[in-house]
């Protein structure tokens, strides 16, 4: 499920992924990289749409850790955005973060906590905090979408401000659960 | 194919003097040992670890500063750690980024253990694959003019393979402060404003 908003709920429903858009602009940041979600489709939308961002899907998570910290070097602020499967496989690469102190901004929608149809996705899902926090990661969670700017805003100025890496964890209960009776 | 015969200190040396305005990452082990060798210099990011990442270390760096040059030096077992980002890089195409792998078809830190390279695995041509503007194996001391001059003035992405001896040589050590690197690079390449951005 997107983070579309539908005609019938305009009036309820907040454009989250907006706000997330908002807040990476608010706080600067001009490189985006991701490896695409479902949940994050209509940021990386809104992202590809921005011409002052820099947008760069990756192959693999851990290549946006050495973007982010290329980024830095050269002046800019990157965001990474990813799936809760993506975390594990950054986990080497955030030495960077711990050794050099380069300001780190990732933006998960969760996975296999609430809902989950998919079995394969619960162990990385349930793991994906303790992980984060074990790589010097901090965290802070997104459950409420009037929230978005919020916590994307405090979670960039603890990255950029503090130089280092932290993570927004957006909770599946608020992205939706996706089912194989969802079409995209 | 004949057992590879360049030096690499020699290639890096040839990059790396007179290097003007030339941004540099470094990937970890023989290739960092090997430009401290041409001399420590603020606006070379040496890496310690993060294996796999100097690439897109490099991708960052050069979408940040389009008017600079950027140049990644890594090694062989380096490159292969981070085959997706050529993926990456090639189909974001950006035109000053040069990549030079220094391929002694081992892994030289770790005891020489034979690379994929060894085997016959081609990384200019991968590279090539992906949309690299240039991307050439290069195994003769006639070639490093031209190489020299692609990675100071090509149109990028560039790719080039260096087969070189796979020769122990004097270790060469960077500083190994991350954050003093980090903060040496960027007052560098920005000024004082660095320290208060």
């Amino acid at each position: 499920m997107s983070g579309k908003t539908s005609k019938a709920q305009s009036a309820t429903v907040i454009d989250w992924p907006a706000a997330i858009h908002r807040a990476l602009k608010l706080q600067r940041v001009r490189q985006v990289s991701y490896v695409p979600d479902a949940g994050h489709k209509r940021l990386i939308e809104l992202c590809h749409a921005d011409k002052d961002m820099a947008v760069v899907p990756l192959t693999t998570e851990e290549e946006g850790i050495g973007l982010a910290a290329g980024a830095w070097l050269g002046g800019e602020r990157a965001a990474l955005l990813m799936q809760s499967s993506g975390v594990g496989n950054c986990v080497n690469a955030l030495t960077l973060a711990s050794n050099c102190g380069f300001p780190l901004l990732i933006v998960v929608t969760m996975r296999g906590e609430w809902g989950e149809f998919n079995p394969w996705q619960i162990p990385m899902g349930q793991a994906t905090a303790d992980v984060l926090r074990l790589g010097g990661v901090r965290t802070l969670r997104l459950e409420r979408a009037e929230d978005a700017l919020a916590t994307v805003t405090a979670a960039a100025k603890l990255a950029f401000d503090g130089y280092g890496a932290v993570a927004v964890l957006i909770g599946q209960r608020m992205i939706g659960t996706k089912s194989f009776e969802d079409k995209p | 194919m004949s057992a590879p015969q360049l030096d690499r200190r020699k290639i890096v040396a040839a990059l790396l003097d007179r290097r003007g305005e030339l941004l540099v990452v470094a990937g970890l082990g023989s290739a960092a040992w090997d430009c401290t060798a041409a001399g420590d210099h603020p606006l070379t990011f040496p890496l310690w670890g993060a294996m796999g990442s100097a690439c897109m270390m490099g991708l960052g760096l050069a979408l940040a500063q389009p008017g600079r040059r950027v140049l990644v030096v890594t090694g062989d077992g380096e490159m292969l750690m981070g085959l997706g980002s050529l993926a990456t890089i090639g189909s974001h195409g950006p035109r000053n980024l040069a990549v030079v792998v220094l391929d002694n078809e081992r892994y030289g830190e770790t005891g020489m253990q034979k690379t994929h390279t060894a085997h016959g695995v081609d990384l200019a041509a991968v590279a090539r694959a992906c949309g690299f503007a240039d991307a050439r194996i290069v195994r003769s001391n006639s070639e490093i003019a031209p190489l020299r001059a692609a990675v100071h003035r090509g149109r990028g992405p560039l790719f080039y393979q260096v087969k070189v001896r796979p020769k122990t040589l004097p270790l060469v050590l960077p500083p190994r402060d991350g954050a003093y690197l980090k903060h040496r690079f960027r007052e560098a390449l920005l000024g004082k404003k660095a320290a208060t951005d």
